[in-house]
């Protein structure tokens, strides 16, 4: 039906929505969302999708929706890098409504998407940025998701730009360098965003490099995530602002300086390291990752 | 129960015209809560463009605007009666209409109503109260400034010919001339303190002294002309001075307008009162209203007693 990512079919997609729904909304709020669903792939009047898109909070309520491991898993089985783990249960609800609607054929369904992209308020477009990685054709989605990628509200960027593999499939390396960048200078996790390695790029290196700069001018911390995607393009040119992490007192800005050098081939990296054996010690003992170096830094930041 | 402590709400703002120094001031005065009716803006509007830009401006950044200043922001969407008598862009809006009127946050429609009471104006009156009847919304209507007493009887006709019920029915900008009628009729009789155009609020303090407070509530209407967003803590304050309980000034300038909204289902007690602290992390630091270290509240000033009159 599209050139979508799932491994299964988006009826199986659906399926499992509401299998995660019924556990987590009353008979009757789950009635009027299956039924609406039904309606929505019948023939549907365009008020009756806009309306019941805006109204899914009323009868789902907005917990979240806390999936279970399994749940989760169950997620990736059905597309590959989906990570519904921050959904609440009102974002399930929409893309379930969506997805029902998707049965309109191509045409029909992006351009209604659009038009709610076009009108959402804000928990309606996070909600329909985090869904973008399980609508059908998401090739023509690419203008769309840059688009939230220039939201001015966080959590939109956010929806968007964490835990959301779509970006790294799909976005060319412009748009998602700018996602690595913002989420710096807004504050949000790097390590949330979904296939850094894979995009790193000499282009991003550069722009971070020059980022960390900046802030440094100012007297302003940079996260120690920063080095992350830095690391692999160290040379000459990237020494002295290696050697200025080094030369912190905060030691997990040292092993932000010290794990990106060890990602990289640069030939001066050993004499850089010398001084910091305990750290490369301390890396390699507890196997410490990226992943570890943006948790930590996230709860120390608050 | 002291004046400092006491809650308000502003029933009828527009806020996309106000200043962050407004909402500072709106927020040490106690208003809690606000409603922004969909109305014109000053300058026509001469695509329907600019109005689904205007609509999604009120239900999204003028509401996280507002939350950065500790203020609850509601609205209503509606096609005016002004720009109801552009015909071609008036059915645009109406198809732009459902796709707002669910939303979270949006508590009726409107304000609708008469303008110059053309024909146009009553035929998108009509038809946006046909849009509340079947999507079960309240209906915010504006009465106008000319021909002020019959254009409200008529609006209060019509919305009786759709078979509104009154109690679903928000009757705004009433004077001393239409406020027996509409609550005789069993409309929310609510009141607009407006500096020269609309009430003053000592004629404000007389009329509740003399029909009481029950589905009487005020409001600012403050917009883009000479108005004051602090309308309503002024006019309690007014009326506490002048003798009014305090139970009735509670009513008309917090109670009855929540009594009145809630029948929504989107305009709860439980958002102001359980409001999240105040999160600058959910602000994009290049374009926000707070740039890195500003401190959106200023001291609490004692309110100055040569403030408190609108005439
Ligand atoms: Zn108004």
């Amino acid at each position: 039906m599209s050139d979508s990512q799932y491994r299964t079919t988006i009826q199986q997609v659906r399926q499992t929505i509401l299998s995660w729904l019924e556990k987590r909304v009353a008979e009757e709020k789950l009635n009027w969302i299956k039924t609406t669903g039904e309606n929505l792939m019948g023939e549907p009047e365009d008020w009756e999708l806009f309306t019941s898109f805006s109204a899914v909070p009323r009868h789902t309520g907005k917990a979240m929706a806390d999936l279970t491991d399994q749940e989760k898993a169950e997620a990736d089985a059905q597309r590959a890098g989906w990570k519904p783990g921050n959904w609440r249960v009102d974002d399930l609800g929409r893309v379930y409504l969506l997805l029902c609607y998707a049965e309109q054929g191509k045409e029909k369904f992006l351009d209604r998407l659009e038009k709610i992209f076009i009108t959402s308020d804000m928990n309606e477009a996070v909600a329909l940025y985090q869904g973008i990685p399980v609508y059908p054709w998401p090739e023509s989605l690419k203008l769309r998701a840059a688009e939230g990628v220039r939201s001015n509200i966080t959590t939109v960027f956010n929806a968007i730009a964490l835990d959301n593999p779509y970006p790294k499939e799909y976005l060319e390396q412009d748009p998602f360098n700018q996602i690595v960048l913002k989420a710096l200078f807004v504050g949000s996790p790097l390590f949330r965003i979904v296939g850094l390695e894979e995009r790193a790029n000499a282009t991003l290196a550069r722009i971070l490099v020059e980022y960390s700069q900046e802030r440094r001018s100012a007297g302003r911390v940079v996260s120690p995530e920063l080095w992350r995607n830095v690391g692999p393009f160290i040379d000459e040119e990237f020494e002295e602002d290696i050697k200025w992490v080094l030369s912190q007192t905060d030691r997990l800005q040292l092993k932000g300086g010290v794990m990106a050098l060890l990602s990289s081939d640069y030939s001066g990296k050993e004499e850089l390291l010398k001084e910091h054996q305990d750290i490369v010690r301390e890396i390699e003992e507890k196997n410490i990752t990226w992943d570890d170096i943006g948790k930590e830094f996230e709860a120390v930041s608050g | 129960m002291s004046f400092e402590s006491m809650m308000f709400i502003d029933p009828h703002v527009h806020m996309v015209s106000r200043t962050t120094d407004d909402y500072v001031a709106m927020k040490n005065a106690g208003v809690v809560a606000v409603i922004e009716p969909a109305f014109w803006i000053g300058q026509p509007r001469t695509n329907s463009g600019s109005m689904l830009d205007y609509f999604s401006w009120i239900v999204g950044w003028e509401r996280f605007r507002a939350q950065q200043f500790g203020i609850r922001h509601y609205c209503t969407i509606g096609l005016n009666a002004k720009e109801s008598n552009n015909e071609k862009l008036a059915d645009e809006v109406m198809e732009l209409i459902p796709r707002y009127a669910a939303k979270e946050g949006v508590v009726a429609i409107g304000e609708i109503g008469y303008d110059d009471m053309t024909k146009l104006e009553e035929r998108y009156f009509g038809l946006q109260l046909e849009l509340a009847k079947k999507f079960d919304m309240l209906v915010l209507v504006h009465t106008p400034h000319r021909n002020k007493k019959e254009g409200t009887l008529r609006s209060m006709d019509l919305c009786e010919d759709y078979g509104m019920d009154p109690s679903k029915v928000i009757i705004d900008h009433n004077n001393e001339e239409t406020v027996k009628a509409v609550l005789d009729r069993g409309y929310w009789t609510a009141f607009t303190i407006y500096p020269g155009t609309k009430m003053g609020n000592e004629r404000m303090v007389e009329i509740v002294k003399e029909y009481g407070s029950e589905r009487i509530f005020i409001d600012s209407a403050a917009d883009w002309g000479d108005s004051d967003p602090l309308g309503v803590p002024k006019t309690a304050r007014l009326m506490l001075e002048r003798g009014i309980s305090k139970e009735d000034v509670r009513k008309v300038s917090y109670q009855n307008a929540l009594d009145a909204y809630s029948q929504s289902g989107q305009f709860n007690e439980e958002d102001w009162l359980n409001r999240p602290l105040i999160d600058q992390t959910q602000t994009y630091n290049g374009n926000t209203v707070l740039r890195g270290g500003s401190k959106p509240f200023i001291e609490k000033k004692g309110s100055d007693k040569d403030d408190l009159i609108i005439e």
